[in-house]
Order: structure tokens, then C-alpha cells, then sequence
């Protein structure tokens, strides 16, 4: 019996001093994300520590996939049972959320924060801010603009690392001779329709394409040079391998990696799988921005905070976003995601090679280019990739025709 | 009739009238009214007419996804009646550990459809799939790339949903067999009727309630179909294999675009009611006027 009791005292006790300790000033949050691999939940746990560390409570809701996340958060918000923040990209995915009046205004801690003077580039605040104020907190940058390259397989067939798609293309039969899958594509809609648009940028430049993808311009969609845009996007995929559809990007980086291909063209967060591998920037690997007018894309990821009737949610909703933009947090962050941070001021003494070229990048105002889905709804840019993907599987999917049918994207006013 | 008749019976039966009433035809008329407004991530009221429609049938991808449903809804329903009656009739020979075949190929209608579908595709995968395995053993003129070839992939995918499904429908055939009178069998060798035939021309029409339960079950399965393209394909190469339910979930999740999935659901609901209308006038009203005459 007296153990019994013990037993119940070591259960209980601890129990009602956490709960003591729970009274004074503590907030909870929940928060919705997809960061599940390896170096996204480093990343993600760097904001939960900096959460607990402030005597909060983090609830971890990690969903697998963007699209699934954010739909959960949707269902979530109309239900009536909104999480304390939720993840969504640098682009309009949100807006209609902000229209319908579901979020939570951050700009008392903004303002008093003085957020528009430190977030960089200044776009970010353009995303984030509707009729003056703050809807949104933007917590790093990722950027599309990248060929990830092989140095031993360029070594091995005696070739220099390919610095634009024409050089690759030259020297993509040679590889394939030796053996080698040139390219490296992961056949999902998202991987295709995000090759397309490096090689858009690199081709015709961030201007035209701005023009395209924002003013919605048929001058300049039908002045010629998308079409070799398209030829050249339709040359490169044949030199892609047979197990390319449905391949995830990070079994696809994996091919460069161990040498079984030779380049992919992927976002920055490849970088996180060759530094995984024990693999050198510059080194073992070259990463390169195509083309001769480099650009850094803002692409990244955001945090927004929907509406609570609770008046201590609003207070953990505030506390959390400053706690998102502070300079040791988002250096910790950055560092374990692999991205660029959203302000100048933090320390990226731990940036290595590749990093430190979109770090030089980004400080020059020319370089910073925007993508589709900055401009355009998801149902835009979804329904412009299901036809850049037909027209990469589909052989007979004529230029003239994609061209025609994008057109009908451009002007359906989706 | 009069009302209070059976009227235990009518209450009981009150919630559940209640219930379809609410979520099948309150859905039903929630989606079309939603069909006809530009919502996009959340349902606004924002009237536009027959735009989504519109739009809709413009897309080369919802024909895609309605061509995939027809050549999916013949060859998987065809198939697994074809192949589940063969392996019913197969087992009904009094075969030696017939337990154990039985549940061999009723097997796989255990395993879900996402399962069945990552089996397949890793055996259909050709870097590392049957057909990388065959190169291995020499036989380098092995060619497997259905998964990967967008003409064929929606075959691939029938292959793997009646590899699931014909088991199934073994079981459904196999105990209508066993409910054949011994005494017919014993007329049709007295008639020296070939074994063949006297399954195609007589048994089988004997087992017209199971093949009608078979295809009832089959087909309701088939409009339906989006966890086993989702883990085979993803709807690729492409959209090669997409279907129009994936068309419907896709509008509503990731793109946001509420208008247009409503829209295409309620195609879907009404080509269901198009096929389903005849065939249930024909079988429960004038069957039974014709058998009460």
C-alpha cells in the first residue's frame, strides 16, 4: 500500500507543479507545417525551441506535402478550429484568406517592430501586406535558379561544368555515350513546370518574363522568344532516363549525387541532400545559376496567423511573429534550412559556397526576379504547369499548339 | 396504405431518411449552387452563370481524365468478371488444397488500393522494377515501360485494380457455382454436353444475381478510383492517367479552386445518374411489373 501511494505521489506531483508553472504568462501554439525531411525539421525545430525557451508550449502539426498542409489549414480555418499559425509559400495562396477577413493584422507588432525597415528584399513586404497592413510573417527565401552538377562526371568525359543550358546541351550526348543520364528531372508536375521557369529566366530574362507572367502581355508571349523557350525545354528532356515520371526530387538529387547522372536543375533546397552525403560545395559538387543574367528568385515560405475569438491566442499569435523575424532565431533557422534569411542583418558565417553566392546575389536589386505564383492564383500557375508538363510528356504535343493554349491560360482571367 | 402501418418500422427508418436527405441531396444542392460562383479558396457567393462549366469542358485534361474513367470502368470491370469466373470455375474442379488457393487470390482485396498500388509500382518501375531485374538475368530485350508510357499507363493501372478486384469476384462466382444443383450438372453429362459449354451457355446464366452484384460492386468502385492512381501514377506521365475524381479533389485542395471542382462533380454525379437511371428503371420497376403480371 505505501508503495502504492508513492507511485501515485511521483504521478501527481510533478503533474501539479508543471501545471503551476503553466499559469504565469504562458501561451500555447499550434502550429501547421509540411517540413518533415531531415533538414526541414532541424529547421523547424529551431523555432520551436526559441518558442519553449520563452516558457511556451509548441504543438507540432507537421503534414507531409504542401498541398495537403495548406488544405488542412483551410478546412481547419472554416471549420471553426484554426491552428495558432499555419505554413504557406511566398504567393497569393493566402489572399483570399486575408479578402474573407480570416487573419489575424500583425501590424502592432510590426509597426512598433519597425518590419519595414529591416525585411529584405522589400517585395517580401509586398507579399505580406494588404491595405497598409501586416497579414503575414515571410521567414526565408528560396530561389528556383539552380543546376546542380556533378564535378567528377563533367571530370570523367573531359568537359568543363556547363555554366548555361546551350553549354549543357552541347555536351549532354557526350555523357549519355559514357553511360551517364545527362539530366536528372523528377517527372512530377512541380518539378517539370519549376525547370521550365529557370529555363525561361535564363533564356529570355526576368523582364519578359515579368511582363508575360504578370501584365499577362501577348506581345511579348508571341514575340518569338518563348517559343525557344519551349524548343529548348523540349531538347533537354531528351536527355532525361526512363524512370523519370513520378519520381520524388529527392531521390532524383540523389542520382547527381552518386554520379548515376550528371545534372538537375532544382531549387536551393537540394543543397541540404549533398551536404547530407558529405558532399563538397564547389568541390564534389558545382552549383550554377544559368544563364547570363543570374537571378535569385524569391521564392520561400511564410507564416500567417488566422483569427481566434480567444483574446490569448491573439497575444501568442503576436509573440510568435516577433519571434520569427528576430536575427539570432532567423540565423539559426536559415542555417539548418539551407535558405537565404529574410533580412541583411544576421549572421551567415556558416553559409558555405553555393549559399554564399545567392547571399551576393540578393544584395543587388537587378538580380531579384519574382515567380508566377507571386502574381497568379494556384489555379493559374496549375492549370499553366498541367500544360508545360503535357507538353513535356506528350511528343506530339506540337509548339504552336502549347503556345496556343497558353494563351487561352493567359487570358482566362483564372 | 394507410400511414400508421408499420409505423415502428417508418420511425426507425426516420433518421437515416434524415440524414440523405441533409448530406446527399443538401450536398448535391450546395455544390451545384457553388458550381455557378468564381469561389476560389473559400465558397463566395460571387455569381457567374456557367463560366466553370465552361471552362471545363475546355481543358484537355478533364477529356483526358474522362477517356482514362471509360477505358479503366470496361477493362477493370471486364477483367476481373473474365478472370474471377475463370478462377472460380478453376476451383470449383473439387482442386486438391482449394482453401488454400482461395485465399491466395482473394488476398489482395485485403490489401488497400494504396498498397496494391505502391506493389505495382515498384514491379512496373523500369530502372528498378521486373524489367531492370530481367536485364540483370540477361534478358535484355525485356521491355516493360507501361508506367512510363503515356498511351499505356492507364493500362498498367488497370492491370494492378484487376489483380485486386479478381479475387473478389472468384469468391462471388465460386459460391454461386457451389449453389448449382448437383442435379443439373448430372442432366447436362447425361446430355453429353462438353464441360465448356455447359458453363457459358447454362451456368452462367444461372449466376446472373452474382454478376449483377459483381458489376453493381465493380462499378461503384470504378467512378470512384483515386487512391490507387494517386500511389501507382499520380495521374502521370503528365496528367496521362488522371481521372476525373482526381480532376474534382485537386480543385478543391491544392489549387484552389473550389468553383470548378463543384462543377466537375456535378458532371460526375450527372453522368453517374445518365448510366445508373435506365439500369435501375429496367431492374427494379420493370422487372417487377412484368413478373407481377
Amino acid at each position: 500500500m505505501k508503495k502504492f501511494f508513492s507511485i501515485l505521489l511521483t504521478i501527481f506531483v510533478p503533474l501539479s507543479f508543471t501545471n503551476a508553472s503553466k499559469a504565469a504568462g504562458h501561451m500555447e501554439a499550434e502550429v501547421i507545417h509540411w517540413w518533415t525531411s531531415g533538414g526541414e525539421q532541424a529547421a523547424i525545430s529551431e523555432f520551436a525551441k526559441a518558442w519553449e525557451e520563452m516558457g511556451n508550449t509548441w504543438i507540432d502539426t507537421a503534414i507531409t506535402g504542401g498541398d495537403n498542409a495548406r488544405g488542412t489549414t483551410v478546412n481547419r480555418i472554416i471549420g471553426g478550429n484554426p491552428p495558432t499559425a499555419a505554413q504557406f509559400n511566398v504567393s497569393k495562396q493566402f489572399v483570399d484568406l486575408v479578402e474573407q477577413g480570416l487573419l489575424q493584422s500583425l501590424e502592432e507588432v510590426a509597426s512598433a517592430e519597425g518590419w519595414r525597415d529591416f525585411i529584405y528584399p522589400p517585395e517580401l513586404i509586398e507579399t505580406c501586406e494588404f491595405e497598409g497592413e501586416f497579414y503575414c510573417v515571410p521567414v526565408n527565401i528560396h530561389s528556383w535558379q539552380w543546376m546542380w552538377i556533378n564535378n567528377d562526371v563533367y571530370k570523367q568525359v573531359g568537359l568543363p561544368v556547363p555554366q548555361t543550358f546551350e553549354e549543357f546541351l552541347a555536351g549532354a550526348p557526350k555523357i549519355q555515350e559514357a553511360g551517364i543520364i545527362p539530366l536528372a528531372l523528377g517527372g512530377q508536375g512541380w518539378q517539370e513546370s519549376g525547370m521550365f521557369d529557370v529555363v525561361a529566366s535564363s533564356i529570355m530574362g526576368f523582364p519578359l518574363m515579368q511582363s508575360i507572367y504578370r501584365d499577362k502581355d501577348l506581345d511579348a508571349f508571341r514575340d518569338g522568344r518563348f517559343e525557344s523557350v519551349l524548343n529548348t525545354y523540349r531538347e533537354l528532356n531528351q536527355f532525361t532516363d526512363e524512370g523519370s515520371p513520378g519520381r520524388l526530387w529527392n531521390d532524383t538529387t540523389a542520382m547527381v549525387i552518386e554520379g548515376k547522372a550528371a545534372m538537375q536543375v532544382m531549387g536551393d533546397w537540394a543543397r541540404g541532400e549533398f551536404a547530407v552525403a558529405g558532399k563538397e560545395a564547389m568541390v564534389d559538387y558545382s552549383c550554377v545559376i544559368p544563364g547570363k543574367e543570374k537571378y535569385v528568385a524569391l521564392g520561400g515560405d511564410v507564416f500567417v496567423f488566422p483569427k481566434n475569438d480567444d483574446p490569448k491566442v491573439k497575444d501568442a499569435q503576436l509573440a510568435m511573429a516577433s519571434m520569427m523575424v528576430n536575427q539570432t532565431v532567423q540565423a539559426k533557422f536559415n542555417n539548418a534550412k539551407g535558405s537565404l534569411p529574410m533580412r541583411l542583418d544576421v549572421d551567415t558565417s556558416a553559409a558555405d559556397a553555393c549559399m554564399q553566392m545567392g547571399l551576393d546575389l540578393i544584395q543587388n536589386p537587378d538580380a531579384i526576379m519574382r515567380e508566377s505564383d507571386d502574381w497568379n492564383t494556384p489555379a493559374f500557375t496549375a492549370a499553366w504547369g498541367d500544360i508545360i508538363s503535357e507538353f513535356r510528356n506528350d511528343p506530339n504535343y506540337t509548339v504552336a499548339q502549347v503556345m496556343d493554349d497558353l494563351e487561352g491560360v493567359l487570358t482566362s482571367g483564372l | 396504405m394507410p400511414f400508421y402501418r408499420n409505423i415502428a418500422a417508418k420511425i426507425a427508418l426516420l433518421p437515416m431518411i434524415v440524414i440523405s436527405l441533409t448530406v446527399f441531396v443538401g450536398c448535391i444542392i450546395y455544390s451545384f449552387v457553388y458550381s455557378l460562383t468564381n469561389s476560389k479558396l473559400v465558397p463566395v457567393m460571387n455569381y457567374v452563370g456557367f463560366d466553370q462549366y465552361e471552362r471545363l469542358f475546355k481543358q484537355r485534361k478533364w477529356d483526358v481524365a474522362v477517356e482514362n474513367i471509360f477505358i479503366y470502368g470496361f477493362v477493370f470491370t471486364i477483367g476481373c468478371l473474365i478472370i474471377g469466373f475463370l478462377l472460380a470455375v478453376l476451383i470449383d474442379q473439387k482442386i486438391r488444397g482449394e482453401s488454400l488457393f482461395r485465399t491466395i487470390f482473394l488476398y489482395p482485396y485485403a490489401m488497400s488500393f494504396v498498397v496494391t498500388g505502391l506493389v505495382w509500382k515498384w514491379v512496373l518501375n523500369p530502372t528498378f522494377g521486373l524489367e531492370n531485374s530481367m536485364h540483370m538475368w540477361g534478358m535484355t530485350w525485356f521491355e516493360l515501360d507501361w508506367l512510363v508510357n503515356r498511351d499505356l499507363a492507364i493500362y498498367a493501372v488497370c492491370i494492378a485494380a484487376v489483380w485486386q478486384g479478381a479475387g473478389f469476384v472468384m469468391v462471388l462466382m465460386l459460391a454461386g457455382l457451389r449453389g448449382i444443383d448437383e442435379d443439373i450438372w448430372k442432366s447436362l453429362s447425361i446430355e453429353g454436353v462438353a464441360k465448356w459449354k455447359s458453363y457459358i451457355f447454362v451456368i452462367l446464366p444461372m449466376l446472373r444475381p452474382m454478376v449483377v452484384t459483381a458489376i453493381v460492386l465493380i462499378a461503384a468502385g470504378v467512378v470512384k478510383v483515386y487512391d490507387l492512381i494517386l500511389a501507382l501514377t499520380s495521374g502521370g506521365p503528365g496528367y496521362a492517367t488522371t481521372t476525373p475524381a482526381m480532376y474534382v479533389m485537386e480543385n478543391f485542395f491544392s489549387r484552389a479552386n473550389l468553383g470548378q471542382a463543384f462543377a466537375a462533380s456535378i458532371i460526375m454525379f450527372i453522368s453517374v445518374v445518365c448510366i445508373l437511371a435506365p439500369w435501375a428503371f429496367y431492374e427494379f420497376y420493370l422487372r417487377n411489373k412484368y413478373a407481377n403480371n
